[in-house]
């Protein structure tokens, strides 16, 4: 009478696919370890350094003009690129400037008189020509449009920062997933530890992979996507593993492979929902929720189908290999007949 | 499990109206708030620059600058120092050769006769005692002084090093708040962060690029004598005596006047002067600015002066001449005034620099993120509306997945919202758009632990049991699962938060205070629920 996506009683068994899952895991991994050193990915303003200007106005803006001013500005590699809604309407353009090098072109002209500072000064001018920069097509932009014209956003990165946030980018990364790594190892044991590091690493290079091969742009937001990701999809792999850890104490005589296969058919239904009533909320975003979160969305709902494919196709089977202690009854592992 | 006493009751719809009651003033017009009575919560989520628009600045403090600026003045103390002074009866030292080195910050003071060395430590030491910047601990001595042959060095210690940098960051940030905002009425935020950072935070509309331009001049302003016995001509092509410098006249209309030989030491510094205004030229046609010095300032001034009647002093301003007046008579009464082709706008800028006093150091902007108000009020109800869809989006679903037990999970959903909005308002947390996104992300995970307990009551149902036992059961064996995947997220928040910049923290904050909540709505408010459904109608059979 309700809704089930999932029948009441399943038993599909998860264990035999785990030689096709893993070749498809595997070759997942390798495609994007290959797109991730081929075509490298798309870093933006955060992380590359470099001036992004949204400028929106009245009337449609022409990207080719806009494109021709700005290149012209011989500010390096420029790109112009139109934001559309969901409908195809046009809501801004918006120009990225590469991370400009101080004293290579002729632009800055000193507007600091150095007194001697050699080293710091020219760490300063590096920051400071990316201010010129900005100020620079600003000008442009606002020669070329008119005045009338609203800059909607304006991002300047320059080098310092750029190379702290990578860093600190990382370090997030890194971080979360050794703390789920002790956090499951005192809830549970090693084995299953691994297993869902495994399934984490796992997902954190899909989603790199996935950003690698769109060339979608992978700023401080998609960080956050990550480490959400990381949160759910441990959330997963924790759900199916307690009912391991169940199963295992109540079934004392059953394969190993026939426990997993129960446990997650057991809590199937459960991955399904939530899974659903997650992309649910995340689709509303998606659609809704404007071009500023639109890449966020994007990884969360890619990282949300990896995540639960991981739990069950990789963190399980992980234990087949591994072996698990069987008897959860007693803390010294004493033979039971 | 699913017996509540009174008192448990009374403390869950406890908590959510008091979550309620901090939910509230932030849907109240600020009118409104401000007549609530005085127990009421007052306090709002404010909102991120993302949202509201605005300007978001980190600055760099140059404190390497500061420490050089301070070795190269007490270079110049010691110069000044070994000259004789007939009226303490004290000789001249002769100097052989006084130098600071920048990569050690070390100065060197290299005398002519070994003989002088007790005599020029001592007047060294005398030089280099005072805590220049006050508040030092008693007996600590900034400079370390050491001696050996005819060479003497002074060096910074590490106490005074790192005092003086944590004090010119403190400096900066009060001269960059009266240049922002002198008034003080802004909602302007001025913030150190690490040992040599400033972030500044301006909401609202104000051009980011005057603002950059405000901040980052120095606004340094000193006054020299000018040395007429050289040539600029010879200066530029690279004839400049030790102690001279060559300076440019500031862009002012008209000018364009050829640069000026000064001596490098000050005479008076822009640190002596207590205030400046503008105001139209006394002397008809354009804007001057008038300023006072200080008791010292005043009396140098007055002595510089009084001595140099009919010569030339140059007022420079970050580098650049604004004025060169010929001294015409002693001026006493400290004050003045400086007469250059200022436009009303110029002298009023220029002003304002002044009486702002001097930034320590040149400040560099690091990163600049400005939003403008259009696209922060699309934010705000793009963010709005995707909340309000995939909530609406998740209830329906839960109610059509499990009838009765969807509603009561669709009221903790609504009560968990509440309480985040109310905790939000609690913390005056700042709502960035990551942020809403981390709310809604939070009402499609919330559901989940609901889900986890449904389902397994399910499972229990189908094993046999009745309604309230299964219910029973199912509450209990869904706990250690539901802690374990809410801890997990809840630490992917804290290192995000601990990590993260600007809008992330703002995500992670939601996300963490939504996991915490939603724990309580989904776990203990529909098991309330359920329990006041099933122990009072204690049905034999549960569609589920």
């Amino acid at each position: 009478m309700f809704l089930k996506l999932v029948p009441d009683s399943t038993n599909i068994q998860f264990t035999r696919m785990r030689m096709a899952a893993m070749a498809l895991s595997a070759a997942l991994i390798v495609g994007s370890f290959i797109a991730l050193f081929s075509l490298g990915l798309n870093f933006g303003v955060d992380f590359r350094g470099g001036v992004t200007i949204e400028v929106a106005d009245s009337e449609p803006i022409d990207i080719g003009e806009v494109r021709t001013v700005v290149s012209g500005l011989g500010l390096g590699d420029v790109k112009v690129q139109s934001i559309q809604d969901f409908a195809g309407t046009e809501e801004a353009v918006v120009v990225f400037i590469e991370q400009q090098e101080a004293g290579e072109a002729g632009e800055s002209d000193g507007e600091a008189a150095p007194d001697g500072d050699a080293p710091e000064a020219e760490g300063d001018a590096n920051e400071l020509v990316q201010q010129e920069a900005a100020t620079q097509v600003q000008e442009a932009l606002k020669t070329l449009l008119g005045d009338d014209i609203e800059f909607r956003k304006i991002d300047v990165v320059g080098p310092t920062v750029s190379g702290e946030l990578i860093q600190k980018g990382a370090l997030a990364v890194v971080l979360a997933i050794a703390m789920m790594l002790i956090y499951i190892w005192l809830r549970f044991e090693w084995q299953f530890s691994l297993g869902a590091i495994v399934a984490l690493v796992h997902d954190v290079i899909i989603t790199l992979g996935m950003f690698a091969v769109t060339r979608l742009e992978f700023n401080l937001a998609i960080i956050a996507a990550i480490l959400t990701i990381v949160g759910y999809s441990m959330n997963d792999t924790v759900v199916v593993y307690d009912r391991v850890r169940e199963n295992l104490r109540k079934y004392k005589r059953k394969e190993l492979a026939e426990v997993l296969d129960l446990s997650i058919n057991d809590t199937l239904s459960r991955t399904v929902m939530t899974s659903v009533t997650t992309l649910l909320a995340l689709a509303a975003l998606a659609v809704f929720g404007g071009e500023v979160l639109r890449g966020f969305t994007l990884a969360m709902i890619w990282g949300i189908v990896i995540g639960t494919y991981s739990s069950i196709f990789v963190a399980s089977p992980f234990l087949l290999a591994t072996g698990v202690k069987r008897d959860w009854s007693k803390q010294s592992a004493t033979a039971t007949p | 499990m699913l017996q509540f006493s009174k008192t448990q009751i009374a403390g869950i719809v406890g908590l959510i109206i008091l979550g309620l009651a901090f939910a509230i003033p932030n849907f109240l017009s600020e009118e409104t708030r401000n007549n609530l009575p005085g127990f009421l919560p007052k306090t709002t989520i404010n909102l991120g620059l993302d949202l509201q628009g605005g300007s978001y600045l980190l600055l760099g403090v140059d404190t390497d600058k500061v420490i050089d600026d301070r070795m190269r003045a007490v270079m110049s103390d010691i110069r000044r120092e070994m000259r004789p002074n007939r009226a303490g009866g004290r000789e001249r030292v002769s100097i052989d050769n006084l130098a600071y080195n920048e990569a050690t910050n070390v100065v060197t003071l290299r005398l002519r006769n070994e003989a002088d060395l007790n005599e020029a430590r001592d007047r060294v030491r005398d030089v280099t005692r005072g805590g220049l910047g006050g508040g030092l601990g008693l007996g600590l001595r900034p400079y370390a002084v050491s001696a050996s042959g005819a060479r003497i060095e002074i060096a910074m210690t590490q106490e005074a090093e790192r005092f003086y940098s944590s004090e010119s960051v403190r400096d900066s940030i009060e001269v960059v708040r009266r240049r922002i905002d002198p008034a003080g009425n802004k909602e302007v935020s001025i913030q150190p962060q690490g040992a040599d950072r400033i972030v500044v935070q301006v909401p609202g509309d104000d051009d980011p690029e005057a603002l950059k331009a405000i901040i980052n001049r120095t606004g340094q302003l000193s006054f020299h004598r000018q040395d007429p016995s050289v040539n600029p001509q010879d200066a530029a092509a690279g004839l400049l005596p030790p102690g001279r410098m060559l300076v440019p006249f500031a862009e002012f209309e008209g000018s364009g006047a050829p640069p000026m030989v000064l001596f490098e030491d000050a005479e008076v510094t822009g640190d002596m002067v207590e205030n400046a205004s503008a105001g139209p030229n006394s002397d008809g046609g354009g804007f001057q600015i008038n300023f006072t010095f200080d008791s010292r300032g005043a009396r140098r001034f007055a002595d510089y002066t009084r001595n140099n009647i009919g010569s030339i002093f140059a007022i420079v301003l970050d580098g650049e001449i604004i004025s060169a007046p010929r001294i015409q008579s002693a001026i006493t009464q400290g004050n003045g005034r400086i007469t250059g082709n200022f436009s009303a706008l110029e002298a009023s800028e220029t002003a304002l620099l002044i009486r702002s006093g001097a930034l320590p150091a040149e400040l560099t902007t690091l990163e600049q993120r400005s939003v403008g108000p259009d696209l922060g009020r699309d934010s705000v109800e793009a963010g709005a509306k995707a909340l309000i869809i995939g909530f609406i989006g998740v209830i329906i679903y839960m109610v059509i997945s499990y009838g009765r037990f969807g509603v009561y999970a669709d009221m903790a959903l609504i009560a968990n919202v509440i309480l985040i909005a109310g905790v939000l308002s609690l913390l005056g947390s700042t709502l960035t758009l990551p942020g809403i996104a981390g709310i809604v992300l939070t009402v499609g995970m919330a559901v989940d632990a609901n889900v986890l307990i449904f389902e397994r009551i399910r499972e229990e149902l189908a094993n046999g049991k009745t309604p309230i036992n299964a219910a029973e059961v199912g509450y209990q064996k869904a706990w250690s699962a539901i802690l374990d995947a809410n801890v997990t997220t809840f630490l992917a928040a804290l290192i995000m938060f601990q990590l993260g910049a600007g809008p992330v923290r703002g995500f992670a904050i939601t996300l963490a205070v939504g996991v915490v909540t939603s724990v309580f709505t989904a776990y203990v408010l529909t098991r309330l629920f359920a329990g006041g459904y099933l122990l009072s109608k204690r049905p034999k059979t549960m569609a589920l």
